[in-house]
């Protein structure tokens, strides 16, 4: 538990003064996601510690420089979690680099998104002023939602100090059936499972196998596992956390790793390289060396967006570049918060 | 200080010409400029505010949208967007100078998509009619106002609204996966997307909840669910409120998050028995209401769970409505709850923060020492599950003095829900009625930022003006006589 806010603060002062450039790093396990960084390392990890957590009120706020298993560990002492199942990608993750980059794991088409999840947060902008917004309660409409915007925005526009979640409690019982199906098939079946109140907490289609993963009370589950059918994995924590982690066989070796999100009963995509389905059909995992203009258009014309997610030219565009209305108001809002252009400056696009 | 304050405009708007450039896009029946036609925009759901608009327009298309919004842009002309007008902030308070926008034209459901589970709709399309539209696929829409049967998405997008299954289900912004907005200059932008994000910067989330400050939402596309297989009611009775809150409390450290968890207190349960018989038990001082929903399974060993714990928590009565029918009366008493105290009161006032629950019982004797300060009566509604306090203050706008009286003391109420750590407003919005109590809310950094925000999309400042985030110079004034969180609000200003 250590406070050193006052201390980021001096250094962000400094940088402000000389109007250097700084790199916002935690855990420094997300560095390989995104454009490539530039400035000066702005270290954030000795800024830790869980501030508060009330189990009934559903709430933690934390240091952004807290290691991601700590919040889990405390959660699970109260049978608690992070309802977005966050991927770590290494020991080091901090919740602060979770929610910069806005990473959601399997369980998010159920329950939701990192953001979905962020009720307010404390920063520093890039006039070097601590801001709060938001808070820890559950609803909250004063003020714009700027704890939401700061979620995905890879620091580009402010450098979290603390950050509020709701959490959830687990559920009683969970298991994990898989069944052998074709892409098209597992779309299908995944969509129209949804359709019902079956209680499904995660999806995958990997090498033409099916899993799904139910959660809820044990009499609960047994009933959905009748009614869909499959073999029960075992191990399927170890399953569910591989995937997360990108340790599955799949992703083994991939040079250029994107990842497409799509409306979830999108049809398979025809490119070529491996995929593997996800969140009910919403993400999908492509392990390609196709053109990526090629890649993204794929996604484009069918209401989506891609990310070169791994192994991508790091100086050229990463994310999906915005329209023009949209790119003229994404650069008003980075001046907005950081007019000298101090934060993470490049590393969501080119000039932000 | 009073709350109800407009900036004044110079140069003053030519009437005349706006209404001649509006006849150019818009049919003369879509622009109303006669005093009789305007009074019924005169105010919203807050009818303490009153205010003529200087025009109405009533665009039917989304091109109308935009072109009538470069008419106001390019003259300087103050816009305010209005749905159904149910907010209870004076959000769609009109501005004297300036353009009432109606969405109330464009009520087309566009598209419902039964695989992806998803509905696209005009923003004048009434949130209950989403539901109803749905329905026949298996499918609804969660967020469901007291007010849903009147209110509108694209009022519920700007007000981030919840209903009573907000903390199973989300708030609007948990339910909303794309916009189309159009923007102060008319250019129309595609917000969000069809998938599960979009890349770039989570302009989603900033606009919910916005008030129609940031841009004008002309296409809404929501997520849809599946209908539950089973909704189940627990009615319980409690002869004391903080009882009934620590229940609340017992419940969800049980690990069971409800469908919906509210409570009642007896002026309030009286008030709804009185007016539609749900047979509420008149003599208890709190009731909750305790929905569980999911597979016949779920809510079969969750029934059973809440009824044990809340039968540790020293209840008066327990019931667990038998039916549908019976379901559907337990909820009707307390979706009438506003109208009810209507009844019993010529005016009154409902207030919205919200509270971390373990601070329930404080901040309720607090309100009851204020009520007897004031001479106020005050009944409470409350979102239990979610924290959110609808204290309903009772007064009449006919004595002399007491709406003035009943500001002061919800201004009051508001104040201790930030004291204990919690929000002035938790799904009403700032509006103007609570553009003061964010002041006390924020300190001047943040009303800076804030201001940020709003320039980056709408530089001149005529979207909804004067609304939801207050001038520090408006602070200084009202912190003359407020100390925030133990230092004296906005030092560097003079005092007046
Ligand atoms: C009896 C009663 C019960 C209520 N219960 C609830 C409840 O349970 N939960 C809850 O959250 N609220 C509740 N409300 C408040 C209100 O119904 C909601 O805030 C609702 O979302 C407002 O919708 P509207 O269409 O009436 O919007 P309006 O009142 O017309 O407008 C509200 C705000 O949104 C802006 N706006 C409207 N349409 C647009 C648009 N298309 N683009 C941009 N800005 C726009 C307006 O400028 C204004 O600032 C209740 C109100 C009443 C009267």
């Amino acid at each position: 538990m250590t406070d050193i806010a006052a201390q980021l603060k001096e250094q962000f002062d400094a940088a402000i003064a000389d109007k250097r450039p700084l790199n916002i790093v935690g855990g420094n396990s997300k560095a390989f996601y995104g454009r490539m960084a530039v400035g000066d390392t702005l270290a954030v990890s000795a800024h830790r510690g869980i501030v508060n957590y009330e189990p009934t009120e559903l709430v933690i706020t934390a240091r952004a420089g807290t290691p991601l298993v700590d919040i889990e560990q405390a959660l699970a002492e109260h049978r608690q979690m992070l309802p977005f199942e966050p991927p770590h990608f290494g020991d080091t993750a901090t919740l602060g680099g979770t929610i910069a980059c806005g990473f959601s794991g399997p369980r998010r088409p159920y329950s939701g998104s990192a953001r979905d999840f962020v009720l307010g947060s404390k920063i520093i902008n890039g006039k070097g002023e601590v801001l709060r917004f938001g808070g820890e309660v559950i609803k909250n409409v004063a003020g714009y939602d700027v704890s939401r915007m700061m979620t995905g925005a890879l620091g580009t526009l402010g450098m979290l100090l603390e950050v509020s979640l709701q959490v959830l409690p687990r559920a009683a019982f969970e298991t994990t059936l898989v069944q052998q199906c074709s892409q098209k098939e597992a779309l299908q079946r995944m969509n129209v499972w949804a359709a019902t109140s079956l209680p499904l907490s995660a999806t995958c289609h990997v090498d033409d196998g099916l899993y799904v993963r139910l959660s809820g009370a044990e009499a609960a589950v047994a009933a959905s596992v009748k009614k869909i059918g499959g073999d029960r994995v075992d191990d399927d924590d170890e399953f569910w956390q591989d995937l997360r982690e990108h340790r599955l066989p799949f992703f083994n070796g991939v040079d250029n790793l994107w990842r497409m999100t799509l409306p979830s009963a999108a049809p398979p995509l025809n490119l070529s390289g491996c995929q593997l389905i996800e969140w009910g059909g919403g993400q999908r995992w492509l392990a390609s060396d196709d053109d990526a203009q090629a890649i993204r258009n794929s996604a484009i014309v069918i209401g989506g967006h891609a990310t070169h997610y791994r192994g991508g030219q790091r100086e050229g565009d990463v994310f999906q570049p915005l329209s023009q209305g949209l790119w003229r108001l994404h650069q008003n809002m980075k001046h907005a918060f950081d007019p000298q252009g101090i934060l993470n400056p490049g590393r969501l696009y080119p000039g932000l | 200080m009073h709350v109800y304050q407009e900036e004044e405009r110079t140069p003053r708007i030519d009437k005349v010409a706006l209404v001649a450039a509006l006849h150019t896009i818009l049919p003369a029946d879509s622009v109303l400029h006669d005093q009789e036609d305007l009074t019924p925009y005169e105010c919203d759901g807050l009818s303490a505010y009153r205010h003529l608009p200087l025009l109405v327009a009533l665009p039917d298309s989304v091109e109308q949208v935009q072109q009538v919004l470069r008419v106001c842009y390019d003259n300087d002309v103050p816009v305010v967007a209005r749905g159904a007008g149910t907010g209870l902030s004076g959000g769609a308070l009109p501005h004297s100078q300036g353009v009432l926008l109606s969405l109330a034209k464009l009520t087309s459901i566009l598209h419902i998509d039964p695989l992806n589970r998803t509905a696209r709709l005009q923003p004048g399309v009434r949130n209950l009619a989403i539901s109803q539209a749905a329905m026949p696929y298996g499918l609804y829409y969660a967020p469901d106002p007291s007010s849903q049967i009147a209110c509108t998405i694209g009022g519920n997008v700007a007000e981030n609204s919840g209903g009573v299954h907000c903390l199973k289900y989300g708030l609007t912004v948990h339910n909303i996966m794309q916009l189309k907005i159009v923007t102060i200059e008319g250019e129309l932008l595609v917000i969000g997307s069809e998938a599960l994000d979009t890349p770039g910067y989570d302009f989603l989330a900033l606009m919910t909840g916005s008030e129609g400050m940031l841009g004008v939402i002309v296409e809404i596309t929501v997520r849809l669910l599946p209908l539950p297989e089973r909704a189940q009611v627990i009615l319980a009775a409690f002869d004391n409120v903080e009882k009934a809150g620590s229940a609340v409390g017992a419940i969800i450290a049980a690990g069971i998050i409800p469908a919906g968890l509210e409570m009642m207190d007896k002026l309030a349960i009286n008030a709804a028995e009185d007016f539609v018989h749900a047979g509420y038990p008149r003599d208890a001082e709190a009731i909750l209401l305790c929905e569980l929903d999911g597979t016949n399974e779920e809510v079969s060993e969750q029934v059973s769970r809440v009824c044990e714990i809340l039968e540790n928590c020293d209840i008066t009565e327990l019931r667990i409505a038998r039916d549908e029918q019976e379901r559907a009366v337990f909820w009707k008493g307390r979706k009438a709850a506003f109208p009810a105290i209507g009844r019993i009161s010529p005016d009154y006032y409902c207030m919205d923060g919200t509270i971390p629950r373990k601070r329930l019982p404080e901040v309720l004797r607090h309100i009851r020492d204020l009520s007897v300060e004031y001479g106020l009566t005050v009944a409470n509604v409350f979102h239990a599950g979610d924290g959110n306090l609808h204290p309903l203050i009772l007064y009449d706008a006919n004595h002399p003095g007491e709406l003035a009286k009943t500001e002061e003391f919800g201004g009051k109420i508001l104040q201790i829900c930030v004291e204990v750590g919690g929000t002035i407003t938790g799904e009403h919005g700032v509006g103007m009625e609570k553009i003061n109590q964010m002041c006390v809310q924020f300190g001047p950094a943040e009303l800076t930022q804030f201001h940020g925000v709003k320039r980056a999309f709408d530089a001149k400042g005529l979207l909804n003006p004067g609304k939801a985030v207050p001038t520090l110079h408006r602070c200084a004034e009202f912190g003359a006589m407020h100390v925030h969180k133990g230092r004296i609000a906005f030092p560097e200003l003079e005092r007046f």
